[in-house]
Parts: structure tokens; sequence; C-alpha cells
């Protein structure tokens, strides 16, 4: 069980620390290419591009990239893809939920004299929070599956169980590697639900009455 | 005070350069309301935009108070501006106060000193601070929604402001209340308005001055009374209605069409001295007062010829008055309903002040065509 344990802690590091700086990324993205309709769709078509590469196959093609910096195989691949596969959901996200902001919103906030950058903080990425984070949470499930696969190139985690049993024919280990991939993805799902629904500004999810 | 000159809006489109707004010339006087007017695409919303310059000009120039802003920050510019638009534009994700703190809070005010205001403008238009200032827009009816609208233009106090169809998403009869309620609020705090509007009853109602537009062009500017009397021309004309003799009765209230110092009986005076009266002043009837002046009832010149008695014993009831405040609409309302071809007219403590007649009314209402 202790092997279990410390392998989930594995699996939940790679893919935090690579949705971490998807966000990071992928926000900014999103909001800066509202102001430019090409530069959207551009982006957009190449972070679709991107999501269809299968894991295996991008794993193959960044070993002799990377094997320049001397991380060809481990945890750098492995969050670099992870990475790479979460724009999509997340840049798509905070794009469309940027854009959808209610015009009237916008005009208010203009017209009172906001600059554009407070006009971003105080109305329009709040307002988007709820978008932006189930964009986050499509991210994080999807990429508990791709971690898994990244134990091939020796990243560690979950998915090494399921290695194991496949190379030793061990169902054991592979019915528990499968089982704990798929409870760590359902858990990671209702915990984001959760901080979705506390980041969401209150006056956004208030009913009348 | 807001005096644009020779405003102008080109817009480029692949179909060619359409001219939003062609050399606007025109001047709101300080402390007054001025509604701009017109069919959709008129270029009334444009003109109205270009002072806050949310709509960048072409060319021309826009004074408020006496200083040119053509060229100043748009940013600074806003912050002194109220502005009220039609879809309100309630923050969803702030509360009433933080939404009317929004510009205090940009322009650096004391927080304690912009939280105060909120709650003083918010008893301002009668909602009470204590259950609206932590509420979100969302848990407000439109009408509530609509006035913290309202008082978020007016939070830092800007001398000028801008409304962009304020009332024109509120049920008809919630508008009415919130139109009264605003003029109510403009007689005490005066400022400077550029309302634009594309229904001229409403125009009418608020306006001090009514600019209309057409294609572009300012066509006619005048004061709601002499435009309805005298348009310009035959769109003018068209636009304002055929009935727009009829919108007049709006803009004259009784007190201004009524005759004053009416003659009048008490219940005791005998009938005779009635009669005597109504002939002495050529009328058919006469009003009847109580101790202290109120309208009671009235004779009528028929019923008390040859009669003997009081008049206390031989009136009859009134059938309905009007109050002197009203605007002669609802008088013409009241005589239409009541079969009457004149109504008392009292106070607002139903003191008899003076009488109205439709004859009375026609004749006001075609004074300023004889005067041309």
């Amino acid at each position: 069980m202790d092997t279990i344990l410390e392998l989930t802690l594995q699996h939940i590091q790679i893919v935090a620390v690579a949705v971490g700086l998807a966000i990071l990324t992928g926000v900014p993205i999103g909001i800066a290419i509202t102001q430019d309709q090409r530069a959207a769709d551009t982006v957009l078509y190449i972070a679709a591009i991107i999501i269809t590469v299968p894991s295996i196959a991008l794993f193959g093609v960044m070993i002799p990239i990377l094997s320049l910096i001397g991380q060809g195989i481990g945890y750098v691949p492995a969050v670099i893809a992870i990475l790479l596969y979460s724009q999509l959901p997340i840049i798509r996200n905070t794009y469309t939920a940027i854009a959808n902001v209610d015009p009237a919103l916008r005009e208010a906030a203009r017209g009172i004299g906001m600059t554009p950058l407070q006009r971003l903080r105080q109305v329009e990425i709040p307002l988007a929070i709820p978008v932006i984070m189930a964009g986050v949470r499509t991210a994080v499930v999807m990429n508990i599956g791709v971690a898994a696969i990244a134990a091939y190139i020796g990243a560690g985690g979950l998915g090494q169980l399921i290695s194991r049993g496949i190379s030793q024919t061990d169902p054991r280990q592979l019915v528990a590697g499968a089982l704990a991939v798929s409870i760590l993805a359902i858990a990671a799902d209702f915990f984001l639900l959760w901080l979705q629904k506390r980041l969401t500004p209150r006056g956004l999810s208030v009913k009348r009455g | 005070m807001i005096r644009l000159d020779e405003l102008t809006k080109v817009f480029g489109t692949p179909a060619g350069d359409i001219t939003a707004a062609d050399r606007i010339d025109m001047e709101v006087p300080e402390g007054e309301i001025c509604v701009l007017l017109g069919p959709s695409g008129c270029g009334k919303t444009t003109t109205m935009k270009m002072v806050n310059r949310l709509v960048e000009p072409t060319s021309g120039r826009i004074f408020i108070d006496g200083t040119d802003v053509t060229k100043t920050d748009p940013i600074t510019l806003r912050r002194r501006i109220g502005y009220v638009i039609q879809q309100i534009g309630l923050f969803p994700n702030k509360t009433v106060e933080e939404n009317i703190c929004a510009v205090p809070d940009l322009l650096g005010w004391d927080r304690k000193k912009s939280r105060s205001r909120a709650a003083e403008l918010l008893e301002l238009v009668a909602l009470d601070p204590a259950v609206f200032l932590k509420r979100f827009p969302k848990e407000l009816s439109g009408g509530q929604q609509q006035r913290v609208g309202v008082i978020r233009a007016l939070a830092a106090d800007p001398p000028v402001m801008l409304m962009d169809e304020p009332f024109g998403a509120i049920d008809p009869i919630n508008r009415e209340v919130i139109q009264d309620e605003f003029l109510r609020m403009q007689s005490e705090i005066k400022k400077t308005i550029m309302f634009v509007s594309h229904d001229i009853d409403e125009a009418v109602k608020m306006a001090d001055r009514i600019a209309i537009f057409d294609s572009g062009k300012l066509i006619q500017y005048d004061t709601p009374d002499d435009l309805l009397a005298h348009p310009k021309n035959n769109f003018i004309a068209d636009f304002v209605g055929g009935d727009r003799t009829l919108k007049r009765l709006r803009l004259i209230t009784v007190e201004e069409a009524m005759m004053k110092d009416p003659p009048r009986v008490t219940a005791d005076d005998s009938l005779s001295d009635a009669v005597a009266k109504m002939e002495e002043h050529g009328h058919q009837s006469i009003i009847m007062v109580g101790p202290r002046g109120r309208a009671r009832g009235a004779i009528r010149l028929s019923d008390a010829r040859g009669q003997k008695g009081r008049v206390g014993e031989h009136y009859s009831k009134l059938p309905t008055t009007v109050r002197i405040n009203e605007d002669l609409r609802n008088a013409v309302s009241a005589m239409f309903s009541a079969d009457e071809t004149w109504l008392a007219c009292v106070d607002d403590d139903g003191n008899y002040k003076g009488y109205i007649t439709q004859r009375g009314i026609t004749h006001i209402l075609g004074a300023t065509y004889r005067d041309q």
C-alpha cells in the first residue's frame, strides 16, 4: 500500500505541476487572443492539432530533442506533454468565457472610465472564472490518463503499476493501477468542482429572492 | 454645460464611408436635460458617445463647462461623466455597494467617504441601504437595478451625465415611476444631462430641450413645446406624431391654464345670492366651498333660478376635481370621463383654487399659433 500511495503522490505531482504551468500560460494566451480574431483562430487550431497527437508519439518525438539537455526521458518530458495537452481546454475556455462577457458590461466598464486592465481584473476575469475552471477540470481529468502512459518513459506514477502488471502478466498490479488512476481522476474532478464553486464570485450564483 | 462644435463622425465601411454624425452644433445649458431623439441609425447615440469618447470624433470639438475635452485622456474624462445605459450594466460579481462605488474607487476616494455616499444615494432612490448595500445585482428587480444604475453614475457627483435610453428596458408602469423619480432627483441635483431616447412621449416628459436627428444631421433643437407647436419640416411633424398638439397637454399644468380667483358660495348663502353671482360672471354653475375653502359641491344656474332656500340645501356633489399640479392631459381625461365641460381645480389640501374649461384649454393650445 505504501507504494501505491507514493505512486499516487508522484502522479498527482506530475499532473499538478504541468496543469499549473498550463494555467499560467493558457489563461494569458486565451485572454490575449480575444483581441484578434485571426490570432484566435490560429492559436486554437494549433492547440487542437497538438491534442490529436497520440501521447506515445509525443513522448517519442521529445526523446531526441530533450536528450540535448540530458532530459530525454523521465519527469521533464511527461510534464511538457501534459502542459501541451492542457493548452486546448484552458485556452479555449478562457477565450470563450472572456469573449462572451456581456457587451453591455464591457460598455458600462469602459463608460465609467476603467482602463483595459481594470476591466479585465474587476469584471471580465471574475465573470470568466467558472468557465476557465471548467477547462482546467477537463485538462486535469484527461491528463491523469496521459500521465499513466508517461510511466513508459520513466516518469513514475501510477502508470508503473499498470506497465509492470502488463510486462509481468500480473492482473493484480494491472487492476490496482487502473483502478487507482480512475479513482484519482474522479476524486480530482470532484475536488476541482468544489474549488470552482469556491472561486466563482458569489454574485454570479445567487438567486433572486 | 455641454457644447458640441461641428462634431462629425465618419465610419469607414467596406461599402464606403458612412457619416453617422454630420457637423453637429448644439449646446446643452447647465442643469438642463437635453433629449436626443430620432429613428434608429439617425446618429443620436453616436453623437452622445462622442461626448465621453466611447466613439472617437472624426472632426469637431466638444466642450464641457467651457473646457475643450476633445484631446484629454478619455479614461480621466469618463470618470468625470456619469454614464447610464439601457442594459444597465451592473457588474454581477460586485455587490450593490461596490457597484455604486465603482467610480469613486477608480478615483481613489477614501473608502469611508464612498461607502457613506453609496448609502446616501440608495436612500435618494428609496432603497433601504440596510437591505440593499450588500445584495448582488441578480437579487434585484429590473426597476431596482435601473435605480442602482442611475445612482452609480451619480456616485462621484459628476457635473455632466450621459444616459443612453436609460429607462428603455423597464415595463411601462415602472418606467413612469422611475421617470418621475428621476425628474424629482434632477430638480435637486441639477446635472447637465444628455439623454438618448427614441420615444417622443418620454422626450416630451423628460426634456428641457429636444434635439431631433435624422440621417446624421441635427434637424431641430427646441424646447418640447416649441417643437410640438412648430415642427420645422414634415419629417419632424411626422416623427412627433399627428397628435402632437395633444402631447403638449403634458407640458402645461392645470395651474397655468385655469381661471384663478373664481367666484364661490358657501352653504349658508341664499340661492338668490348664488344666482346673482353666476349671472354677474356669466357662469352656468358655481362652486360651494366649506368653511376652510375646500370645494364641496356645485349649484347649477338652472336649478337655483326661482328657488328659495340656502345653497347648502340644494347643492349637488362634484363628479370630480383636478389638482392644480397635474398636467392638462389628466385634466382633459378627467373631463372626458366625467362628461363635463369644466372642472374645479383644487390644491393638495382640496382648497378651491380655480376652474378649467374645455374652451380655456383649446385657447391655450391655440395661443402659440396665433402668436406667429
